[in-house]
């Protein structure tokens, strides 16, 4: 396998008419990286990998690949493995036909081609299934042909289009570490589309988190978990807590006159709200917090009790662990919420 | 219980009245022609002695194969027309490509016997194009010498057959099954090659077996090019000539169905397994790429050339029509009139019979052919799929089997005055009716299916009986589309002719159709026949725009009523 290349996005720009789908990108994908566009549907993160592989065009900016322009090569010169949403395999051709279609089209000759194909659907576990047609295989099956075919040419970087989307919740957990494995073992820089954070967290190295077609951070799954950079990063990746309010000196003064000390060195951007996970807050008996109200709703999720309670005029989330039935709370229970310091965030949009 | 019994008892009666019908009207007289094949001629015995005759008599055997020669190379010549025009139009973005959609409706507008005599004036031996050619460059080209006239004509009248048929399946194409290729290295015309023609191929073999089976069984445009070793010819002048109790006529016509049905068997092996619409998810094709200057002079020349042939016909049968005198000259000697005064003046009774018989054979096909249509998609009676393939075998029948079927098999059949039945107008309708159920029925299909069940549902649930259900509910959702195969249905009725040809008894009972085959014949006659030519196709065209409209109209009704 030869090296590993980088990917580098440039201030690009891209409308569809009137639709600004891609403003202002800029991206370093680093050699060897398994990278993630995470973001809501409609936030871009197809078009921007589609951008890479030639089949959308930005009006400014750059794509590099390996620190080489790829804005005049056209889709069938980039060498930029893709594997697309639907898979599209061919449906007139074996396995072992759509497989070996790159390595035709880049005229090699017949031994050699036989070679790689079987290797690519021996490195997928397919290779009893050269002969069958894409119909005759199971989900699982086809997306690890259109991985074969893909990675069969050797490609510069390779591209999935939300691979996990069209397999059972099952084999999404399955598959996905086969293709962690497989990526680990090539080494090859990898993006892969995604609209589930799940799927993000548990096998890229690094996500880009997408929103309007701005990316608002990037950062390792745990990184962006912990110190997410906007209210957008925070309430995209798991649950938080979200409560308007303004700096007043050296406290954050919630909406409803409630008032929490500013630990020191922490400043409140303007416009900032106050973030917290639910699982970082407690409750108490003590109605002495700054934040407290009654209990207004209450869901058993086994390991742990989500609470929901009404403070002012917005509902606060708050995970306990789960220890007996005599310690659960009831609805209509006054508590206060008990919230470290350090664990509140205050994030602008 | 009791509610449902009656309930099946009236969809009962309607089916078994339907089955009569076709079995009357179509299963008799098609099984009369098979049956008289099969006997001895005067003797009632079962033989195979007149195929055998039909394989030892030259003649025959030579009409036979110059009708595959013709049907295949019609095909091979449609293709080529079609594909470059379907590959433009699906894959580049091409301004001319709306004008090459509506080239989809010229051979409904117009069958290609119409324009037959025009296209010997304009392509024949001393036709315009070959007068012009002489006189400039020394040689003419032998378009329409022969079987290749018959080819010409028809190829450039059935291309668009295949050319909707691919379109249609080009533009199907998942467009990532496409993207893919060019991700592996793969773009141009061998991408087109090796990925999307593949996927488009049901598609083109729909559209070529159509086109294969249509001028294997058409009797007149050889008649009309003076072409007669051809088989659906043979069998027309075998039963006008020879007469009705000689059995080669009917011989003809079993091969004639066996072709069909073989045709059509051979198509569907082709594509059985290869229903990639199903597999493919998303619509849309490839994004559409913009064609260079020079791409683009190319194609548009492809485009005016191709555009060109198709509307010589029409062109030529206008000229005709206004033509004085028009012989071994590049355009007629002078312009008049009077043909359309003549035609007017005699022969409007051709255009009172057309619009009578088309109206009734569309209104009984639309009728029979919603009913079935509900029969089979909204009840559970039993059997009542084989109305739809009763109904559907039309399409197997050539015309002129159907005709040679009516007069043996009601012939015999008396009215008290004496008159046989055959010789009634009423079963020149009848026969064009069965000749257009299957495009009625196809229509009242794709009508019903666009119904959601849960509609009359809600109308059961809130009290009403299943007729009154279809009354109000079922029959005013499908009116756009039974409007529209009733245009259509009369359309192609008004210019029905193979069968019409075996029917008429007299020039007072005859359509259009057939008042323009007979002046056509004489070139005294030609003006006139091209006059009437003229006013068939204005009728067609206004109804196949009538029709586009009821359905453009009944689509954005329900867009807004749902």
């Amino acid at each position: 396998m030869s090296k590993a290349v980088g990917i580098e996005i440039v201030g690009v720009n891209l409308s569809y008419g009137s639709t600004h789908v891609l403003k202002n990108v800029d991206l370093a994908v680093r050699p060897g990286e398994f990278f993630a566009f995470l973001g809501p549907s409609g936030c871009g993160k197809t078009t921007l990998l589609r951008l890479i592989a030639g089949f959308a065009q930005a009006q400014t900016g750059q794509v590099l690949l390996d620190g080489q322009d790829v804005a005049p090569l056209p889709p069938w010169k980039r060498d930029v493995g893709m594997v697309f949403q639907s898979y599209a395999l061919w449906p007139h051709m074996t396995v072992a036909k759509n497989v070996a279609f790159g390595l035709e089209e880049r005229r090699l000759p017949r031994a050699e081609i036989n070679r790689r194909v079987a290797q690519a659907l021996d490195l997928v576990g397919l290779a009893d299934y050269a002969g069958r047609r894409p119909a005759q295989l199971s989900g699982g099956q086809q997306q690890r042909v259109a991985v074969a075919r893909t990675i069969a040419i050797e490609p510069k970087v390779l591209l999935l289009d939300e691979p996990l989307s069209n397999l059972d919740a099952r084999m999404r957990v399955s598959v996905r570490r086969e293709l962690r494995a497989l990526q680990q073992r090539l080494g090859l820089t990898t993006i892969f589309v995604t609209h589930d954070q799940e799927e993000a967290n548990t096998i890229c190295d690094r996500i880009a988190v997408m929103d309007a077609g701005i990316i608002r951070q990037v950062g390792t799954p745990m990184e962006l978990y912990e110190n997410p950079a906007n209210l957008f990063v925070a309430s995209f990746l798991g649950s938080a807590n979200i409560l308007d309010g303004h700096a007043t000196g050296d406290a954050f003064e919630v909406v409803g006159g409630m008032r929490l000390p500013l630990p020191r060195g922490v400043v409140a951007p303007t416009g900032a709200k106050l973030v917290f996970r639910p699982q970082h807050a407690s409750l108490t008996s003590s109605v002495a917090s700054p934040l407290h109200g009654p209990v207004t709703h209450r869901e058993f999720l086994g390991a742990t009790v989500r609470y929901a309670i009404r403070v002012g005029d917005s509902e606060i989330l708050v995970d306990a662990p789960f220890q007996s039935v005599g310690e659960l709370r009831d609805v209509g229970d006054p508590v206060g919420v008990d919230l470290p310091p350090q664990r509140a965030l205050y994030l602008a949009a | 219980m009791a509610l449902a019994g009656t309930r099946s008892a009236g969809q009962a009666t309607l089916a078994l009245a339907i089955a009569l019908f076709l079995g009357v009207f179509l299963v008799v007289p098609v099984a009369t022609v098979i049956y008289v094949a099969f006997t001895e001629k005067g003797g009632g015995a079962l033989t195979l002695i007149n195929f055998l005759d039909f394989a030892r008599t030259d003649l025959f055997v030579r009409s036979f194969w110059n009708s595959v020669y013709v049907s295949a190379m019609t095909v091979v010549w449609a293709s080529a027309l079609a594909l470059p025009l379907a590959y433009l139009t699906t894959r580049f973005e091409f301004r001319g490509a709306m004008l090459v959609q509506t080239l989809g409706f010229l051979p409904l507008v117009m069958p290609p016997f119409v324009g037959a005599v025009a296209m010997q004036l304009l392509f024949g031996r001393n036709g315009s194009v070959n007068l012009l050619l002489d006189g400039w460059f020394d040689f003419k080209i032998g378009f329409m010498e022969g079987l290749n006239g018959v080819i010409f004509l028809q190829a450039i009248h059935y291309f668009p057959f295949i050319l909707v048929n691919l379109s249609a399946a080009l533009r199907n194409i998942d467009r990532a099954m496409e993207e893919a290729a060019q991700n592996l290295g793969s773009h141009g015309l061998r991408l087109f090659r090796r990925i999307a023609l593949p996927l488009a191929l049901p598609g083109y073999i729909a559209g070529a077996s159509l086109v294969f089976v249509k001028v294997f069984d058409d009797v007149a445009t050889p008649l009309l090019l003076n072409v007669k070793e051809m088989l659906a010819p043979q069998a027309y002048l075998r039963i006008t000539s020879i007469g009705i109790d000689d059995p080669m006529g009917y011989v003809i016509s079993v091969v004639l169905i066996g072709v069909a049905v073989a045709t059509m068997w051979a198509s569907a092996q082709v594509l059985k397994g290869k229903d990639y619409a199903t597999t493919q998810r998303g619509g849309g094709g490839l994004a559409r790429r913009k064609l260079k200057p020079r791409e683009s002079v190319l194609a548009y020349a492809v485009v005016i050339l191709i555009l060109a042939l198709v509307l010589a016909p029409h062109v030529g049968l206008l000229l005709l029509s206004f033509a004085t005198v028009w012989s071994f000259s590049p355009l007629p000697d002078g312009y008049t009139l009077a043909h359309y005064a003549r035609v007017l003046d005699d022969s409007s009774v051709y255009i009172k019979n057309t619009l009578l018989y088309s109206s009734l054979a569309a209104a009984i096909d639309v009728a029979i052919g919603g009913a079935i249509a509900y029969l089979v998609l909204r009840t559970r009676l039993p059997g009542r799929q084989w109305l739809d393939w009763a109904a559907s075998t039309a399409l197997a029948v050539p015309g002129v089997v159907l005709g040679i079927g009516y007069l043996r098999a009601f012939y015999g059949v008396k009215l008290p005055d004496g008159t046989p039945l055959a010789a009634l107008w009423i079963v020149i309708v009848l026969a064009i009716a069965i000749r257009r159920l299957p495009y009625a029925l196809r229509a009242a299909y794709a009508a019903l299916q666009q119904i959601s069940v849960s509609l009359e549902e809600a109308a059961e649930n809130l009290g009403a009986t299943k007729a009154r259900t279809v009354r109000r509910i079922v029959v005013p959702l499908m009116t756009g589309g039974l409007l529209a195969g009733f245009v259509t249905s009369f359309a192609t009725a008004a210019v029905e002719l193979s069968a019409v040809l075996m029917l008429v008894q007299s020039n007072f009972d005859a359509p259009l159709a057939y008042g323009l085959y007979v002046l056509m014949q004489t070139p005294a006659g030609r003006g006139a026949g091209a006059a009437l030519g003229v006013i068939a196709v204005i009728i067609v065209a206004v109804c196949m725009g009538v029709a586009q409209l009821a359905a453009d109209r009944s689509q954005r009704a329900r867009g807004l009523d749902i």
